[in-house]
C-alpha cells in the first residue's frame, strides 16, 4: 500500500545543533483563522513525474500562512533554493522552510528578523529578490552569508528540508526501520557491485 | 527496588547511570552492597525508543546548556554543544555504537613509549595492560562482545563491504567486522541484531549492551538498589573528618534532597563530573572537591575524530544496518615514522538523511554541498578515532557568566587541537580517502570532528598525588571515600573507542570498593 504524504507535513524537526538544544516543533494547527485579510496561501502541483506525486493522495499542495504575506513567503522559499539548491527537489519540500519560519512569527524578534532579512535581500538585488537568477542569488547570499537572517534560515533549512517523509522518497532514505523487521532480511547487505568479504571477516547471518 | 532513606549513611551513591555508573551499581548490588543509583535523566525503554534522528536526540541527549572555546572546529560548528552524551538512564550506553576495543600494552605507558612530547602533558597510567586484562575478560563476558566468548563476529553491510575492499586494496591486513556489543545471536535474554541502522538512537531490538536493560535490572534484582531518576546532583558534602558524607539533588519535581552516603562515586562523565567537583567546593576543599592537585577538569581528551565521506556511482545505502559495521586496525599502533605518536582506528560510519544534512559539513551551504546530499544512496563514510594528547590547558571549568535552570555555572570546554593531533587526523584522511579512491570513489569528503562522545581525563588517574586526582582504583587521592569511576580517571586515551575499558575499570573498582568497605577503611 503506498504511503500517503500529508501536505504540508509537519516538521517535528528539533532546532539546529548549533543553538545547543532540541526543542519538538508543535502539532499542526487543527483550526485556522480563514477569515484573516493578510492571509496568504503559498500553493504548487508536484510534477507528474515526481516519485512523490505517486505517494502524495494529491499532486495539488498549499501551505496558508499566518504571518508572511506572499512576497515575503516567496523570498523565503526562493532563499531556501539558494542556500540548498536541489534541481528535481519539489517546491512542497522547500515550502516546508517557509511553513516553519511562518510559525516561529508569532515571536516579536524573529518577526523583525525575517521582515529586516527579506527587506535586506530585496533591496541588494535591486527589489527583485525573488525573481532574481540563481547565479546572481547566490551572488547575494555569499555576500550576506554571515547575516543573522539568513543564518537564522539557513538551520531553519536543515531540519525543515531533510526531516520529512517527502525528502526520505526523494533522497532515497528509508527512515523507520524497526516495524519493517530492520534490514537484516531487507538489503543491509545487497550491494553486488564488489566482491563479498570473506567469513572470518565478515561472518554470515547467524 | 529497594527504597533506602535519605538519612541512611551506609549506602554507596553512584552518580550516573551509563556504562561506570551502571556497571558498577550491579557489581556492588551483586556483592550485597546497597546502592543508591542517581540519574539526572529520565528512563526511557526498547519500546520508547524511536527510529527517528531528530526526536531521538531530545529524547536521549544531554542538553542542557555548556559553552566552549579553544582553537578546536567544534567551537565553532557547534559552540553550545561540545558533546555528544545521553541524560537518560543508562546514559550513553544508549547512544553508543558498541565498539569494545582493548587498550593495546603501550597505551598504558604513553609517556615512556611517546617520550616527552612538547606541549602535551603525557604520564603512564599506574595500571598496566596485563592488571587490566581479567577485567576487560569480565567486561567482554558480561557485555557479550563478538569475536571474544566465542561469539561470532556481526555480518558486515554495504557500508563495510567498501571500506572492507579498499582497506584490502590499499594494503591493510586487519579489517573486520570489529568487536562489538552487539548481539550477533540470542544471548543474555536479549535478541539478536535486526540491523535497524539506529544505534545511536537507542537499540530498539535490545541487541546492543545498554546497562539501562542489562546491569540496572540485574542490580534491581537483587533488592539492592535504589534508582532513582531525574536526579540531578548539584553538590557533593564532606564532614569535619574531610570525607564525603552527603550528596545533594534536584529531584523530579525540582526539589532540593540530601542523600547521606558511606562512599560517593562520580560517574557522570567527564564534563559533568569534574563540573560538579568543582561546583563541591567548601572551605576545606577551596578549589573544588579532591583538586589539591589542581588537575581537576585538566587534560581533558575527546579524541583526535574527523570523517571520511565518499560518492560512487553505484548504490550503497549506507545507512542500513550497523552504525559501526566495520574496522581497520592497522594504524592503532605506535609507529612514530608516520609523523606522529600514537594510533587511530578507522570505524565505518553512517547518517540518517536528517543527520546527513546536519553533520556532513556542519554550516556548509550550496551547490558544493547539496551534491553529496543528491548522491545520499550512494554515500559510505567512515570515522576516525585516534589517541589525542593530554594537555594542561584543555579543561573543563566553571563559566561563572552562563547559568543552568538551577542557577548554578555551566561547564566551559576548552580544546586546542595538539600538532600531534592535527598531523594524525591529517594521516587518517589521506588514508580514508585513499581507501575510498581504490573502490573507484567519484569524490571524498573530509568531515570536521563531531562533538566529543568520547570525554575522557579530567580527573586523571595517577601514582603520585600531585599528578592527578585519582589513584590506580580510582579513588582520589584526597578523599577516601570518594571515587572517580567514568572515564575521567583515564591518564591517557588510547586509539580505542573507551566504553569496554571503563566498564572493565568499574568491575575492577567494585571489587576494590567492597574489600575496602569489608576492611572497614572506607
Amino acid at each position: 500500500m503506498p504511503r500517503a504524504i500529508p501536505i504540508p507535513v509537519v516538521s517535528h524537526a528539533a532546532t539546529v545543533l548549533a543553538q545547543g538544544a532540541a526543542h519538538l516543533a508543535g502539532a499542526a494547527q487543527v483550526s485556522r483563522r480563514r477569515f484573516l485579510k493578510d492571509s496568504a496561501v503559498l500553493s504548487g502541483l508536484l510534477a507528474a513525474g515526481s516519485p512523490l506525486a505517486l505517494l502524495a493522495p494529491s499532486r495539488a499542495w498549499a501551505l496558508e500562512l499566518t504571518h508572511l504575506d506572499t512576497s515575503q513567503a516567496n523570498a523565503i522559499m526562493a532563499l531556501a533554493k539558494t542556500l540548498y539548491p536541489h534541481a528535481t527537489l519539489p517546491d512542497a519540500v522547500y515550502a516546508l522552510v517557509v511553513k516553519d519560519i511562518d510559525a516561529k512569527m508569532s515571536d516579536e524578534k524573529t518577526a523583525e528578523l525575517v521582515k529586516g532579512g527579506v527587506a535586506k535581500l530585496d533591496q541588494a538585488a535591486d527589489g527583485k529578490w525573488a525573481s532574481a537568477t540563481a547565479a546572481q542569488r547566490t551572488a547575494i547570499v555569499t555576500a550576506q552569508q554571515a547575516d543573522p537572517f539568513v543564518q537564522r534560515v539557513r538551520a531553519q533549512c536543515i531540519t525543515s528540508l531533510y526531516n520529512n517523509d517527502m525528502a526520505f522518497a526523494h533522497f532515497g532514505y528509508e527512515g523507520e526501520a524497526f516495524s519493517k523487521g530492520g534490514y537484516v532480511h531487507r538489503g543491509f547487505n545487497d550491494l553486488t557491485w564488489l566482491p563479498n568479504p570473506p567469513t572470518d571477516a565478515s561472518p554470515p547471518v547467524a | 527496588m529497594a527504597k533506602f532513606d535519605t538519612n541512611d549513611d551506609s549506602v554507596v551513591v553512584i552518580i550516573g547511570s551509563g556504562a561506570s555508573g551502571g556497571t558498577l551499581a550491579n557489581e556492588l548490588c551483586q556483592k550485597g552492597v546497597k546502592v543508591v543509583l542517581l540519574e539526572a535523566g529520565k528512563r526511557q525503554s526498547t519500546a520508547t525508543f524511536v527510529n527517528d534522528e531528530w526526536k531521538s536526540f531530545a529524547q536521549l541527549g544531554w542538553l542542557d546548556k555548556r559553552t566552549t572555546s579553544g582553537t578546536w572546529r567544534v567551537a565553532k560548528d557547534f559552540p553550545e554543544l561540545p558533546a555528544w552524551v545521553c541524560k537518560t538512564v543508562g546514559g550513553t550506553t544508549t547512544h553508543w555504537a558498541g565498539a569494545s576495543l582493548r587498550f593495546h600494552d603501550y597505551e598504558f605507558k604513553a609517556r615512556s613509549t611517546y617520550g616527552a612530547i612538547e606541549g602535551a602533558n603525557l604520564l603512564d597510567w599506574p595500571i598496566s595492560l596485563s592488571d587490566l586484562a581479567p577485567y576487560y575478560a569480565r567486561a567482554e563476558y558480561k557485555m557479550g562482545v563478538t569475536r571474544t566468548n566465542g561469539i561470532p563476529g556481526l555480518p558486515g553491510n554495504n557500508n563495510f563491504k567498501i571500506m572492507y575492499d579498499g582497506a584490502r586494496k590499499v594494503g591493510y591486513q586487519s579489517c573486520h567486522t570489529g568487536r562489538m556489543a552487539i548481539n550477533s545471536q540470542p544471548r543474555a535474554g536479549r535478541a539478536s541484531c535486526m540491523q535497524l541502522g539506529f544505534c545511536f538512537q537507542g537499540c530498539k531490538s535490545g541487541a546492543k549492551w545498554s546497562t539501562l536493560y542489562t546491569e540496572i535490572p540485574a542490580a534491581a534484582a537483587t533488592g539492592k538498589l535504589d534508582l532513582r531518576p531525574e536526579s540531578h546532583v548539584t553538590r557533593i558534602d564532606t564532614n569535619a573528618a574531610g570525607k564525603a558524607s552527603s550528596v545533594v539533588y534536584i529531584d523530579a519535581n525540582g526539589k532540593a534532597q540530601r542523600q547521606r552516603a558511606r562512599v560517593v562515586c562520580v560517574a557522570g562523565n567527564s564534563i559533568e563530573t569534574a563540573r560538579l567537583l568543582l561546583l563541591s567546593e567548601s572551605a576545606a576543599f577551596p578549589h573544588g572537591l579532591a583538586n589539591s592537585s589542581g588537575r581537576v577538569g585538566r587534560n581533558y581528551m575527546r579524541h583526535t575524530t574527523g570523517s571520511v565521506y565518499g560518492v560512487f556511482k553505484e548504490p550503497v545505502h549506507f545507512y542500513r544496518g550497523t552504525v559501526m559495521a566495520g574496522i581497520v586496525t592497522d594504524e592503532a599502533v605506535f609507529n612514530p615514522k608516520r609523523g606522529f605518536a600514537g594510533g587511530y582506528e578507522l570505524e565505518t560510519i553512517s547518517l540518517g538523511l536528517p543527520f546527513a544534512a546536519a553533520f556532513l559539513a556542519p554550516g556548509a551551504w550550496g551547490s558544493e554541498f547539496t551534491y553529496y546530499l543528491d548522491n545520499y544512496t550512494r554515500l559510505a563514510g567512515m570515522w576516525i578515532v585516534g589517541e589525542d594528547m593530554p594537555r594542561e590547558t584543555n579543561r573543563i571549568t566553571l563559566n561563572h557568566d552562563v547559568k543552568d535552570r538551577f542557577g548554578l555555572p555551566v561547564a566551559n570546554v576548552h580544546y586546542d587541537d595538539h600538532p600531534n593531533d592535527i598531523a594524525m587526523r591529517n594521516h587518517a584522511y589521506g588514508q580514508g580517502e585513499a581507501i575510498y579512491a581504490a573502490v573507484g570513489a567519484i569524490k571524498t569528503l573530509r568531515t570536521t570532528p563531531y562533538p566529543s562522545t568520547h570525554n575522557l581525563g579530567t580527573c586523571r588517574m595517577s601514582d603520585k598525588a600531585r599528578d592527578g586526582v585519582c589513584n590506580k582504583h580510582g579513588q582520589t587521592h584526597d578523599v577516601k571515600n570518594l571515587f572517580i569511576s567514568d572515564g575521567s580517571q583515564f591518564t591517557t586515551g588510547g586509539a580505542e573507542n573507551p566504553t569496554l575499558t571503563i566498564v572493565s575499570l568499574a568491575i575492577r573498582q567494585s571489587d576494590y570498593i567492597a574489600a575496602q568497605m569489608r576492611r572497614r577503611s572506607i
